[in-house]
Parts: structure tokens; C-alpha cells; sequence
């Protein structure tokens, strides 16, 4: 069925008696051409775009749990490319233009809204590198723009520009940037993965590898086994637990990101606003919440909760740059579990094993790299080499000393 | 968390800064003849498991020590806290 206002309006006037499921719900068979571990944002979209645009539709996505459950749940919904280095820019300026063009071609409403991203910039050598990585993103065809504070105060007055710690002297905007609607964008990739005849197993766990020789030839399931010529890892965030099953030893840790959304309110906050001096981002949903982040707790865990401390430390860099949060009252907190790599950047991957592949390592940056890293997977699944954009998400990149660090932290995940 | 310390009691976490994983204390030899395999996998690749994890955590707002903690990735549970020193020593290392 395709999606459109006069089907809307059609069915409002007989009694929305018109409307099907948006996917089936198949039984395992014994035997695909991809399985694909993780039914999340990027192992939906893997299976999109092996559909729609490799042609390779003997696809299964196996998820434990319900479709969507993870991490494409509990994220921030932010969409942007304004990254610096040359491993990570592309790829990322490839997701943002696969996103402007997202609800036309999966026919879903997405509800991707580009109301620009902000970085606050509080100090000259802020400044300096903002140029930098403005340039950066210039040479791989982004959008960038570098404002003063006189005219941050005209369009973000609420803004405490005066801080004595933290002063606001401009910003590097990415117009482009913004939102979108988390939970829909899986929603609308497994439709269109479903309609072309991919099959979506839900609540079917991943218990092991069949791996002979070197070579792996399938999975064990909760469910039964399946025979697969190529198995895909894709559960960033369970990385580590999965990968142990094959053998494997990753440059990962596990650690919990927490998510803030405060009760709602009138439209106050035109795009995604972050603190340049300690780590905060925030933007408004359509709904009216607040929805704020901050930094991961900092220590290895699983478990889909945080502490205290972070909590503070978030609202504190909330009440730095915008005093008015604190009026807001905040509704409700959770936590994600985020694969924090070796140098904060990810993977996509062939692993030692022939038939099976990796993705994973996102940190906490995995929403906005939904579409790419699809795309970006689906390409190395289909033809066995890296898609141009991802050639520099390797998994032997710290044995070479080719590293993709933006922040220049070194090995130590929780700093990323 | 609160971290019951070994020589000054329970402190709270926020205290502490994380290092990452126990096996850190087990420095490759540099003179081995496998030392960049060693080295790579002592410095990149951790087993980051879901359960019970032994973790290093240095107590910057307080004595400054290192300790080595026994908690439940999946729980938070900590079930042994031991002064890092104490641990390398018994695995033979000098001092």
C-alpha cells in the first residue's frame, strides 16, 4: 500500500477500515543469502538498501526483541555532518543527503525536519578549529556557517552570552542539520525492506555461529538454526556480547549514554543547540519537549540505566548556556548502551571469519549515520568491497596506525 | 555506585575516575617476539563482558589510589574492591 495525504483523508472519511500492517510477520527459513543480526535502525536499513538498490532480496533480519527496540528507540533524533576528519566527513555528508531525500523514497513520513544544528564557540582557539572543521566540511560538500555572537544574539536571544565561565562568542552553524523522527525511521525502513521481500524475524535471538574452517555458515537461534552464505553482525551496543560468540576480541567497550526530555512546552528552541565548553545538546521535539544529552556515565556496562552524577552534570551544562531550563521540569531519563570504540569512530567491516561481517562502534553517534550506514553495509555485503565513503572503517585500523580519532583522546572510549 | 574502598570506607563513584579493564595491569613484554600482536591487543581490544567485570578505578578526589573493582556490567553490583597494588603484586609483579 503507498502512503500518500489523499489516502489519509480517503480513509478519515470511511473509518480508517482501509489501513494493513506496514510489515508481515514470517517464519524463519531454513536457508537466506544475508542474515543480518539486529533488527534496529541500521540492520533495517542494511536490508532497505540490499533490496532497493543491490537487489538482494533473500534477506532475513533477526531481531531478539521487537522491531526497533534499541538504541534507534533512545536516541536524541539529531541529524547533522559536521564532522572534521577525511575517514569520517564523506560518509557522514553521504547519510545527510540520503536523509533529505528519505521520505520520498521509503514513503514514509520521517518527519525529518532540517532546523539547523548549532556549536556554541566560547573561547578564540574554539574559534580556530571551528574553521577548521568548517573547511573540512566544505571540501566534502556540506554546508557550513560561521556567525558572531551579535548575530547569535538576534536569532537566539535566550542564550547566556554574558556567562563569566563560559561566554557565548559565536557559533558554527549547519543549517542542513536537525531532526527526525527516531522511532519512524525504522518503521519506515522495514516496510520498505518488508515490500520488497526481505523477512523480518522479531523476537527470534541470535545463540551462536556455525563456523567450520574458518568460514561461517550460519547462526544458531532461539528459533532454530538458519544457513546463511554471509552473516552481518549489526547490534552496536551489544557488539561485544555477540561478537564473543564468534571468538572474537573487539576494539569496543559497552558504556550508558542517558537521554533527558522535560515536560512540554510552546515552541522556544528553533534547531539543535550544543555547549561548546562541556558536553550538552539539546532540541525542541514537535510534541514540545525538551529532549538533552549530555556525556556517557564513563564506566562499562550493559545495563540500560544511569547514575546520578551524570544526570547534574547534564542539567549543570543546560543551565550554563540557557538559564531558562531551569524552569522546565523534567519529565523523563533513560539510557542507551553505546559501542565506545578505540578512537570514537566505527566500523564496517569484513571480520577474519569469511562469510561474516561487522558494524558497529558508533559510539554515540549511530542515529545520524542510519541511512549511510545501511547503505555503506549493504555495499560491502552485496559486492565485497568497501562503498567510497567507508573505506576507513576498518577494523585492523589500529594494528596499521590509521586511526580516526576527531577528538584526538587516544585509546580510552569513555573520553571519546 | 558507592565504592567501598579498602583503607578509607565507602565513597561515592563520582569520586573516582574509570580506567577501563583490570587486564591493563598486565603490561606486554616489549622484548617479546609477538610484542606488536601483544601490545595491539593489550591496547585496542578488550573482552568487554556482560556480567561480571574486574575494572581499575583511581580515587583522584581522595588518596589517590588505584583500586581494582569487581562489579556486574549488567547489575552495577560491585562485589570486590581491592587496592590495585595488592592485585599486582599477588599476579608476581615487583612493585
Amino acid at each position: 500500500m503507498r502512503y500518500s495525504g489523499f489516502k489519509v483523508l480517503w480513509e478519515g472519511l470511511t473509518g480508517n477500515k482501509g489501513w494493513t500492517r506496514a510489515w508481515r510477520e514470517p517464519e524463519p527459513k531454513a536457508e537466506y543469502d544475508i542474515v543480518i543480526i539486529g533488527g534496529g535502525g541500521h540492520g533495517l536499513s542494511t536490508a532497505y538498501y540490499l533490496a532497493k538498490e543491490f537487489g538482494l532480496t533473500n534477506v532475513a533480519v533477526l531481531e531478539k526483541g521487537w522491531l526497533g527496540s534499541g538504541n534507534i528507540g533512545r536516541n536524541t533524533t539529531i541529524i547533522r555532518s559536521n564532522y572534521l576528519l577525511p575517514g569520517n566527513e564523506p560518509f557522514y555528508e553521504f547519510s545527510m543527503k540520503l536523509w533529505e531525500n528519505l521520505e520520498q523514497d521509503t514513503n514514509y513520513n520521517s518527519m525529518v525536519s532540517q532546523r539547523s544544528i548549532l556549536n556554541l564557540i566560547h573561547t578564540d582557539g574554539q574559534r580556530d578549529a571551528f574553521v577548521r572543521r568548517a573547511n573540512s566540511m566544505f571540501l566534502a560538500g556540506a554546508d557550513a556557517e560561521l556567525v558572531d555572537a551579535a548575530q547569535l544574539k538576534k536569532e537566539l536571544p535566550f542564550l547566556d552570552y554574558d556567562n563569566a565561565r563560559f561566554p557565548i562568542k559565536g557559533g558554527l552553524f549547519q543549517r542542513r542539520g536537525g531532526t527526525a523522527r527516531h522511532d519512524a525511521v525504522a518503521w519506515g525502513y522495514a516496510r520498505g525492506a518488508d515490500s520488497r521481500g526481505v523477512d523480518i524475524i522479531q523476537n527470534c535471538e541470535v545463540t551462536g555461529f556455525q563456523i567450520e574452517n574458518g568460514s561461517c555458515l550460519g547462526v544458531e537461534t532461539s528459533r532454530g538454526p538458519i544457513r546463511a552464505k554471509k552473516v552481518a553482525m549489526c547490534v552496536a551496543g551489544s557488539s561485544g556480547r555477540v561478537a564473543a560468540m564468534a571468538g572474537m576480541r573487539l576494539p569496543i567497550e559497552s558504556h550508558v549514554l542517558q537521554a533527558f526530555v522535560s515536560e512540554g512546552l510552546k515552541p522556544t528552541l528553533p534547531g539543535v543547540i550544543t555547549f561548546g565548553a562541556g558536553h550538552f545538546y539539546v532540541s525542541q521535539s514537535d510534541k514540545g519537549g525538551l529532549v538533552f544529552g549530555g556525556d556517557i556515565d564513563g564506566y562499562n556496562t550493559y545495563a540500560q540505566r544511569g547514575n546520578l552524577p551524570v544526570v547534574e552534570d547534564v542539567c549543570e551544562g543546560g543551565m550554563a548556556i540557557m538559564p531558562m531550563i531551569g524552569r522546565a521540569r523534567l519529565l523523563r531519563s533513560w539510557g542507551g548502551v553505546m559501542d565506545m570504540s578505540m578512537d570514537g569512530s566505527p566500523f564496517i567491516d569484513k571480520t577474519h571469519i569469511d562469510g561474516l561481517y561487522f558494524n558497529g562502534g558508533w559510539c554515540y553517534g549511530g542515529f545520524k549515520a542510519t541511512p549511510a550506514s545501511g547503505f555503506c553495509y549493504a555495499h560491502l555485503l552485496a559486492k565485497d568491497e568497501p562503498h567510497p565513503t567507508a573505506t576507513e572503517m576498518r577494523l585492523d585500523r589500529f594494528m596499521t596506525g590509521n586511526l580516526i580519532d576527531e577528538k584526538g583522546m587516544g585509546n580510552q572510549p569513555n573520553l571519546h | 555506585m558507592i565504592i567501598d574502598h579498602p583503607l578509607l570506607g565507602p565513597r561515592d563513584a563520582a569520586e573516582f575516575v574509570y580506567l577501563g579493564d583490570a587486564a591493563l595491569i598486565d603490561r606486554p613484554d616489549w622484548q617479546a617476539a609477538d610484542a606488536m600482536e601483544q601490545f595491539h591487543s593489550y591496547g585496542y581490544l578488550r573482552d568487554n563482558p556482560a556480567g561480571q567485570h574486574q575494572e581499575l578505578w583511581y580515587h583522584e578526589q581522595g588518596d589517590r589510589s588505584w583500586l581494582v573493582v569487581t562489579r556486574n556490567t549488567l547489575t552495577h553490583e560491585i562485589t570486590a574492591v581491592e587496592l590495585a597494588r595488592d592485585v599486582a603484586r599477588k599476579r608476581g609483579r615487583g612493585k
